[in-house]
């Protein structure tokens, strides 16, 4: 089914299942401890052995030995694979750095080697006895230092409207302001894990992705086998943010150790290997210059980032939002990448738009103390209804100013004091801070196939995955919507290689993509359920279990009296998103306390309102937001991955290092959904939200700190000995 | 981690004599501290003896007016404790200020006393570490070192105490009772308890091979409003950037100590002739002669500004 | 507790060790044995305890874990290892009625001990109070925090029933109690990176409102 204009009115639009908050269909599941993850499939795999990793030791060298004559003497040693004997290996399309490192090592905990045992303990004992001679050489590892070596990524890194220089030289009221953001980690709480058994050629990886098919072909490319010999399961994902989007080394070492011990194997990285083995958001550098008039318009808006990764990687799109968030009629964007030896950088929730934002909403409140305006106004301002760089090209809808006044409205933002170190409460100073949420909607093609048994229930299956999204839930309130079934009638299975290739969990594509291939696949069985009645598929109606048209009625569960009717479909999309710019608002309310003494900066209220399209659950819908929201708290005040800058690593390489938030952090959350549907997004008329909810978060709160002591912090974290100077004498 | 022997002990001298028997033995009674350093290769004990099973899980008076805390006794109960919590409430307020439940639930009191730095190039065995492999240098000079000691440093270890409880068991001149291996028992002083780390930072008390915690005693209780306040990022759940515990006396005067600047629970019985002073003046002679880096340097301001706000919250 | 509780395996240990040609007698002498190689076999021990209500005894590698003997020997898998070090929580389940990372305990150190994991709270089908106001509030995402999540929640209203203080608790000398602000630092050692912690707090409030 393609997707080439507005949607009209569909079955979905009942709203009989779709946008109610039904629980999650797999919480029983959940909260019993009885959904299996990748590395706890005694059921499908039980005899398998253990593999452990032996991770590189340097930011970066060579393998000058490996002697694993120890390791091998170990007790209950199967088999040991580094990649002088793993074979010929290829590198997956979406992967920068080997999987399976050496003799060349490109960072810190790169994979060199696989021990496999019969038991875990086994096995990591004898990984730690494989002795590894490195050669060290010098890598570049500062990113600051290496600003200035920075070079452009690509022909559409820049962008430039009107006339920038000119209007900002002659702007009356300017900011010229340079921020920046740490390294940070998905830290998603199930570590990266994978089971892989061999059956002659063919390998099945039981295993914790987003992405099936990108993996599935990664993993075939890796391996050098044809995409049809791999099948990746991957039902239950204990977090991912964008970690797992792609093919890790747990898959590969599972796979290698499992061909060499001729036993299916299990490997997990252990946690503190994670941080510098696997993928971060990359740190930046952003400078963001603003001019206004004395009556706040924006004139123009200039915003450059630098930030780095291994060779062959790519920048973080940290300028997104600035070509898209404001008006200005001059304006220009640059990215610039510089070459870094740390581990590789990639996508984290909200890549580009999370780390833009943080520096630009803090630059736009800035810029609103200097025009002597509420920072609320001044972005109502400048808001603008058409791509500010292509005017022509509106937006397929924007509430942003609504959610602007709802979320001042609700927060009682009146109440805060315009000037910095004014309210105190007690020992806390305390603030107010506001940031714009702005992320883009992207749609992505998707499959599914949807099977119609005889006693009326009708089954799912779709390599979507569901990382936390809510996807279960909200693909099956999808087929019982177009169905006309209950939502107990519906069985959802997901992530699954064998199944039809869907758009997977990334970008905040996967719940609108995703549930548009169930509808298309709806529509098929539709046609061919009305066909095996008699019924005409062009007026059937399908409600409570029935089908009618024409005057007759007949049970749902009659159409496969004879065997089972499947519907099969795949939604594409055309020009929609080029004709019109599809992204999604919203607006962040943050009350902090800072103790007026120590600097400790705690979160006290939290509200954000979203405009994202049509809620399909609003229950699921809400948890991403103030998922998303909790992980903005952990970027604005704590999280950084801290490089050793002689080194060439991550230090804090666990949990109790790289701190997230936990409970104590967190106050009530508030989350508003504006009531809207958008028909050029897709049938469902849904948008993302898993992402809107963390961009402008971190910003927020840096702006309520401000707004509590009177002291800008620029670089993130935002931690208490930044403020320190700043607060009142004790 | 590498494999190893174990056994249960029946009584604290069958246990010390029974460390002493076997080289590299460690006691183990909560684990929380042993075994996350053991999965790491940071401990690698041959045999481990497990004294949970003996019955040094109470808390008594002392005849003397005190208190006796056995060494088993979970953080959790002596947090719990009605005459710790009106008597010795700045321990009951640094018990609670540290880990989680779930660890508290396990850790025991002379654990507690026991634990190791979490200094990030300790925990990595990769890296240069004089506390773990004598002689292989300190990363954490010249690298990361935000949450390092700043006072009783070295040029070979600026690692930091993580304990909150003892900072509470300094301030309150706790003593440490032991059984050694012959079966003879001595008490420590807690003000001798520790060791800096000098030369041999590796060596972080005054215990013989195979010498058992049994108990740590208090003195009669203090009086006074007692506070201890921990500064931290995360708001709960983390080690401190600095903590001070101090118990005052209505008259302003009284004793302070402080966590997360030193190698040990840090207290300078002479800076607390101060206090009518304020902050200010403690802090000078508290931190007399710090040694900071880029990183940690900020742990001056932060003590002073928090002793500041200690004593105003014991003022009421 | 007696040392005779613990017995070294001869048969456990030749199952699993390719380097068994000595068993030793007694723990002490088995370690004198070791050799600087890597060639120091596993040391097996039994334990027996009650898990769920059903007695379990195990041969084990003395050096597995509470948490690998129930995921990996008795395949209760429903308890998570998040990190393994005693920094998420995700591990927690209740050993006697107290809860406890099961990733820093060894299953050796549990003769005898009664342990519950959230296999043991509720099923599926019957789910356990707290299981179900987590379905209903929402009070997880991705699921793999959930288990640790729920049986520390557990394990904390019952902390609070027994009058267990908290960071939080304004004065030492009176009785502990529920509270938004004493659920969120009690819950504190359950990271959930998905970020339920707001919707799990109402779950937890709701079983405890309906308990008093």
């Amino acid at each position: 089914m393609k997707f080439d204009t507005p949607a009209t009115i569909n079955p979905i639009d009942r709203l009989k299942v779709v946008g109610k908050p039904h629980p999650r269909v797999e919480g029983p599941l959940k909260t019993t401890g009885t959904a299996r993850y990748a590395y706890e499939r005694h059921d499908a795999v039980p005899d398998h052995a253990y593999g452990y990793i032996v991770p590189a030791t340097i930011g970066k060298g060579r393998v000058l030995s490996i002697d694993t004559s120890r390791a091998r003497r170990a007790p209950g040693v199967l088999a040991i694979v580094t990649a002088k004997d793993a074979g010929a290996l290829g590198k997956g399309k979406y992967n920068t750095a080997k999987l399976l490192g050496g003799p060349e090592v490109q960072h810190y905990h790169q994979a060199l080697a696989v021990v496999v045992a019969d038991t875990f303990e086994q096995a990591r004992w004898a990984a730690s006895l494989v002795k590894v001679e490195y050669a060290r050489e010098k890598g570049a590892f500062d990113l600051a230092a290496a600003k200035g070596s920075a070079t452009k990524p690509g022909d559409d890194a820049d962008s430039a409207v009107g006339d920038f220089a000119g209007a900002y030289a002659g702007a009356p009221v300017k900011l010229d302001a340079t921020y920046t953001t740490p390294d940070q980690s998905h830290a998603m709480m199930e570590p990266h894990a994978s089971i892989a058994a061999w059956e002659g050629d063919k390998v099945t990886i039981w295993t914790a992705n987003q992405m099936i098919a990108w993996s599935k072909g990664d993993v075939a490319a890796t391996l050098g086998l044809p995409k049809d010999n791999v099948r990746l399961i991957s039902p239950y994902i204990g977090g991912g943010f964008g970690g797992k989007l792609f093919v890790r080394a747990d898959a590969l070492l599972a796979a290698l150790g499992a061909r060499a011990a001729k036993r299916p194997v299990a490997v997990t990285l252990p946690r503190p290997v994670m941080f510098n083995n696997t993928t971060h958001r990359p740190a930046t550098i952003q400078r963001i210059r603003i001019g206004a008039g004395e009556d706040g318009k924006i004139t123009a808006i200039g915003h450059e980032s630098w930030s780095g990764d291994l060779k062959g990687g790519g920048p973080e799109t940290a300028v997104n939002q600035t070509r898209l968030l404001y008006a200005g009629a001059n304006r220009m964007t640059a990215m610039r990448l510089a070459v870094l030896d740390l581990p590789e950088g990639n996508a984290m929730r909200a890549p580009g738009e999370a780390p833009g934002l943080m520096a630009l909403e803090i630059a736009i409140d800035e810029m609103a103390e200097k025009l002597k305006l509420d920072p609320v106004q001044f972005r109502i301002l400048n808001d603008t209804q058409v791509d500010p760089e292509k005017p022509e090209r509106p937006f397929s809808q924007r509430n942003f100013v609504q959610c602007m006044r709802e979320g001042a409205d609700r927060f009682g933002w009146k109440n805060r004091s315009s000037t910095p170190g004014t309210k105190r409460d007690g020992a806390w100073l305390v603030g107010m801070g506001v940031a714009s949420a702005f992320r883009n909607n992207l749609v992505m093609k998707s499959g599914a196939r949807v099977r119609l048994a005889a006693d009326g229930t009708a089954t799912v299956e779709t390599d979507m995955t569901d990382i936390g999204t809510g996807s279960y839930t909200i693909i099956a309130q999808t087929a019982a919507e177009m169905l006309g079934l209950p939502i107990e009638k519906v069985v959802v299975k997901l992530g699954d290689s064998d199944f039809p290739v869907s758009a997977g969990s990334g970008g905040q594509w996967g719940g609108n993509s995703s549930t548009a291939g169930v509808y298309a696949a709806c529509v098929k069985l539709r046609e061919n359920v009305a066909k095996n009645l008699g019924l005409d598929p062009a007026t059937a109606v399908f409600e409570e279990g029935k089908v009618s048209a024409g005057g007759r009625s007949l049970p749902l569960a009659q159409a496969a009296a004879k065997g089972e009717v499947v519907g099969e479909d795949t939604m594409e999309y055309g020009d929609l998103e080029k004709r019109f710019q599809q992204s999604t608002f919203g607006a962040h309310f943050v009350e902090v306390g800072v103790h007026a003494a120590t600097g400790e900066i705690r979160v006290r209220r939290m509200l954000a309102v979203c405009a994202a399209g049509r809620i399909l659950n609003p229950t699921s819908a809400r948890s991403q937001v103030i998922g998303a929201m909790t992980m903005g708290v952990g970027a604005a005040l704590m999280e950084e991955l801290v490089v050793d800058k002689r080194l060439g690593f991550f230090v804090n390489h666990d949990l109790a290092g790289y701190e997230v938030p936990v409970h104590a952090d967190i106050p009530h959350q508030e989350v508003v959904f504006l009531d809207e549907t958008d028909p050029k997004s897709s049938p469902m008329k849904a948008k993302g939200v898993g992402e809107l909810g963390i961009c402008g978060v971190a910003a927020a709160i840096a702006n309520a700190v401000y707004n509590a002591t009177g002291v800008r912090v620029r670089d993130y974290p935002v931690t208490l000995d930044k403020l320190l100077r700043g607060l009142p004498t004790v | 981690m590498k494999p190893f022997t174990y056994e249960r002990a029946t009584s604290p001298a069958q246990a010390a004599a029974a460390a002493a028997r076997t080289r590299n033995t460690k006691f183990i009674a909560g684990g929380t501290n042993l075994l996350d350093l053991m999965k790491i290769g940071v401990e690698e004990p041959d045999h481990l003896v497990d004294v949970n099973g003996l019955d040094l899980d109470t808390i008594s008076k002392t005849d003397d007016g005190g208190l006796r805390i056995g060494a088993l006794v979970r953080n959790t109960d002596l947090a719990a404790d009605r005459i710790v919590r009106s008597d010795y409430a700045v321990l009951s307020r640094a018990l609670l200020a540290g880990a989680s439940g779930q660890l508290r639930n396990k850790a025991t009191t002379a654990g507690n006393l026991l634990q190791r730095t979490r200094c990030p190039y300790f925990y990595d065995t990769h890296q240069a570490c004089n506390k773990r492999l004598p002689g292989s240098g300190c990363a954490a000079l010249g690298g990361f070192s935000r949450s390092h000691a700043i006072v009783g440093v070295s040029k070979a270890c600026i690692a930091a105490h993580p304990s909150d409880m003892a900072v509470a068991m300094r301030l309150l001149d706790a003593k440490v009772e032991t059984v050694q291996p012959d079966g003879k028992a001595r008490s420590i002083p807690i003000a001798d308890f520790y060791v800096l780390p000098g030369n041999t930072p590796n060596v972080e008390n005054t215990l013989q091979p195979g010498e058992l915690i049994t108990a740590v005693t208090l003195p009669r209780p203090l009086g006074g409003t007692h506070v201890y306040h921990k500064v931290r990022d995360r708001a709960s759940y983390a080690f401190a950037l600095v903590s001070v515990a101090a118990v005052v006396q209505k008259d302003g005067s009284g004793r302070v100590a402080l966590g997360g600047v030193a190698p040990e629970p840090w207290r300078v019985e002479a800076a607390e002739a101060e206090l009518p002073q304020g902050a200010k003046a403690v802090t000078a002679r508290l931190l007399a002669g710090a040694q900071t880096t880029q990183h940690n340097a900020m742990k001056v301001p932060l003590v002073e500004r928090t002793l500041a706000s200690v004593l105003a919250q014991a003022k009421g | 507790m007696d040392s005779n509780d613990l017995q070294v395996s001869r048969r456990g240990f030749l199952k699993l060790s390719a380097v068994s040609a000595t068993v030793a007698a007694s723990p002490p002498l088995l370690a004198k044995m070791a050799t600087a190689d890597g060639g120091r076999p596993p040391v097996m021990a039994q334990v027996a305890m009650e898990v769920n209500g059903k007695p379990q005894t195990l041969e084990l590698d003395t050096r597995t874990t509470l948490l690998d003997a129930l995921r990996e020997h008795m395949h209760l898998t429903g308890t998570k290892k998040g990190c393994d070090h005693g920094q998420c929580g995700a591990c927690t389940v209740l050993v006697d009625g107290r809860r406890i990372n099961s990733c820093l305990t060894l299953a050796v150190m549990h003769q005898g001990a009664k342990v519950t994991t959230i296999e043991g709270l509720g099923t599926p089908d019957k789910l356990h109070p707290m299981q179900a106001a987590f379905v209903k509030h929402d009070g997880y995402q991705c699921g793999y925090c959930t288990p640790g999540q729920i049986c520390s929640a557990v394990g904390v209203l019952d902390e609070i029933r027994r009058d267990v203080p908290s960071h939080v608790t304004a004065d030492l000398g009176s009785k502990a109690a529920v509270g938004e602000v004493e659920l969120r630092e009690r819950m504190s050692g359950n990271i959930c990176r998905c970020g339920a912690y707001s919707n799990i707090i109402e779950a937890m409030t709701e079983v405890a409102g309906s308990k008093a």
